[in-house]
């Protein structure tokens, strides 16, 4: 059988860290601040675990170290765009950039090797029933992020930061310090999924490692409509796209084929939304 | 006097300035932090990149780059986000060194035939994405970026099976026959392709300052909502300014192939990563022609520097990259950028359309 558990259980270890960088874009993107520095705050959470794990030989003090680094390389994006209200886009590419750059240059500077580090005896995290401990938590925060965003008065805030910030301004909620929890959120997101793709899917770093997936967590973003279970329900498809892919490849597909396969699929999936959508507010109006 | 002494102020006060400035600041404390001189590093760069051993390769690489900035600058000029280069770019090299390999014609009007398919490849793959934006209503910095990864995947394809060169045990395709192949000058690596590249900059400098177009394109990156009310077609720009994005980003493919080492070697167009410099050169200039043309001889002497620093001092070449990131990160949190993304005009849209809502 093609479609069966092990092809479920393949797409759910995928799509963690997509998930959790994703679940940080959303945030961010109710509060109103755009951020496409996803991928560039995983990179960073990747090299930190790893660096964290290596040195401490805890990689539970690397996933702590991933999540308080990349929350620290978010303040770019917090201090650029909110209090000096720079241009989100251009901070996001160049975060992205930087964490690149940076995570190389570290790589040969503390490690002094080129391209990856890996060794037998860094250690990654385990297994809690089939899953890594992150895999559970990500579920947990989509949960909690959904009951906070809609439930909670902080989500309530948070998104009328995100919609009108004078509105919010003139009922003394503070817009500048939503916004910076916001994007403070999504470094700790992101570096949870920095440490779960570099410790938990596989045990080592390598320069550029995302490989593109805090764009896919911003397309999650856009697709799931920034609500936390839009964006687990469009990780989702990524990961079932990307898991197919590996199956199809033992099929004989060509692997380039498979590659490719998780951004058509997202991008066709956009055009299914967007053209509903339009066709709704056509009706509308 | 009096007029050069507030211009040096002007100067010293831009944001540019200080962003450089800035970076290199922090690149000192960095090299400090290794343990290195930071002046003899800085030399190094320079020697290593302006010398005349290295000049050659400075202006090689700066081909590629001030390619792929004009590429980028073209639409950003008009507040267009293109983040598919990496695609349009290795499309063109493949379609490039597709007629290289198979056309029938002498070698003279082969490689002229295989610098416009390199440039149509790059056209087409751009105005996909643009349809994307205009008839789907995926934003294009999206459907740009998402299309990118597809098209190396297919390069990569084709250079593995279909056009792979017998034999070889490397993903490339056989070498170009002889004579295909952009002319270089004297025995340096600098060929006709930086002669091609400037000749866009210069074309683009004249549209920028002297045509409609080019007004119609500045005003729409300053305020798109003036240049709707003055009848600019967007749909119709976005598409026109992103073909010629896409012609630029593969006549850049092209010369990559046309060159050194005359054949499409999978990976070897994108990993120096043009692409990206050359975003961040626009986004330095603002995307003026000009601007775009020094931002990205700057950004080649640091990237051909960074290699002769590594030799002089041990610091590992990629802190150019890092100052190169960190020049963009100070100016983006410096200025207060006219363009914006389409998402913040919709909120307004929105509630122009609410009571009209409310009232039927």
């Amino acid at each position: 059988m093609f479609l069966d558990s092990d092809l479920a259980l393949s797409a759910l270890r995928a799509l963690t860290p997509i998930l959790l960088a994703a679940l940080g874009g959303a945030i961010c993107e109710r509060a109103g601040v755009f951020n496409i520095g996803l991928e560039g705050m995983m990179l960073m959470g990747c090299f930190t675990a790893v660096t964290t794990s290596w040195f401490t030989g805890s990689p539970w003090l690397g996933v702590l170290a991933a999540a308080l680094a990349a929350a620290a390389y978010s303040l770019i994006l917090a201090v650029g765009a909110v209090t000096l209200k720079g241009d989100a886009v251009v901070l996001g590419v160049a975060m992205n950039l930087l964490a690149v750059g940076l995570t190389s240059f570290l790589l040969r500077t503390v490690f002094g090797v080129q391209g990856t580090f890996d060794d037998p005896d860094l250690a990654g995290l385990g297994e809690i029933a089939g899953f890594s401990p992150l895999t559970w938590l990500s579920w947990g925060a989509v949960a909690v992020a959904a009951v906070l965003l809609s439930r909670h008065a902080w989500g309530l805030r948070l998104r009328g930061v995100g919609e009108t910030p004078e509105a919010a301004a003139t009922l003394g909620v503070s817009p500048a310090k939503y916004k910076y929890g916001a994007v403070l959120a999504s470094g700790v997101l992101c570096g949870l999924a920095g440490a779960q793709l570099a410790l938990g899917n596989v045990t080592l770093f390598s320069e550029n490692m995302t490989a593109g997936r805090g764009w896919i967590a911003v397309v999650a973003v856009m697709l799931g409509r920034a609500l936390p279970l839009g964006v687990l329900l469009a990780a989702l498809l990524f990961g079932l796209a990307e898991a197919a892919g590996f199956r199809l490849q033992g099929l004989g597909l060509p692997q380039q084929a498979t590659d490719a396969a998780p951004y058509v699929v997202t991008l066709i999936a956009l055009f299914l939304t967007t053209a509903k959508r339009r066709r709704k507010t056509g009706a509308v109006v | 006097m009096a007029t050069t002494l507030p211009a040096a102020a002007r100067v010293l006060r831009s944001p540019v300035f200080f962003s450089v400035a800035a970076a290199l600041v922090i690149g000192a404390l960095f090299l400090i932090g290794t343990g290195a001189d930071p002046l003899t590093a800085y030399q190094a760069v320079l020697t290593g990149s302006l010398g005349s051993d290295g000049i050659g390769s400075t202006l090689t690489t700066g081909t590629s780059v001030l390619g792929m900035a004009l590429a980028l600058a073209i639409p950003l000029r008009a507040g267009l986000i293109n983040l598919g280069g990496d695609g349009q770019l290795v499309l063109g090299g493949i379609a490039a060194v597709a007629v290289g390999l198979y056309s029938p014609l002498p070698a003279p009007l082969t490689t002229v035939l295989a610098v416009l398919a390199g440039m149509a490849g790059g056209a087409l793959y751009a105005a996909l994405a643009a349809l994307c934006d205009i008839k789907f209503g995926v934003p294009l910095l999206v459907s740009s970026l998402l299309l990118s990864y597809p098209a190396g995947s297919l390069a990569s394809y084709l250079v593995r099976y279909p056009l792979k060169e017998p034999g070889s045990s490397l993903p490339q395709t056989e070498r170009l026959p002889d004579g295909v192949a952009l002319p270089a000058f004297g025995s340096s690596t600098v060929t006709l392709g930086l002669v091609l590249v400037a000749l866009a900059a210069v074309a683009y400098h004249v549209v920028d300052s002297r045509t409609t177009v080019g007004y119609e394109m500045r005003m729409t990156g300053l305020n798109r909502r003036f240049s709707a009310y003055a009848g600019v077609e967007r749909g119709r720009q976005t598409l026109q300014l992103m073909a010629v994005s896409g012609a630029i980003a593969g006549l850049v493919g092209a010369v990559g192939v046309l060159t050194f080492p005359f054949r499409f070697l999978d990976g070897s167009l994108t990993a120096p990563g043009y692409t990206w410099t050359g975003l961040t050169a626009a986004l330095l200039a603002a995307a003026a022609p000009l601007g775009t043309v020094l931002a990205s001889f700057f950004f080649a002497v640091l990237q051909v520097g960074g290699l002769s620093m590594e030799r002089t001092t041990d610091v590992p070449r990629e802190l150019t990259q890092v100052l190169q990131a960190i020049v963009i990160v100070f100016l983006a949190a410096r200025l207060r950028i006219t363009w914006r993304r389409r998402k913040s005009d919709e909120p307004q849209k929105e509630s122009r359309k609410d009571p009209r809502k409310v009232g039927a």
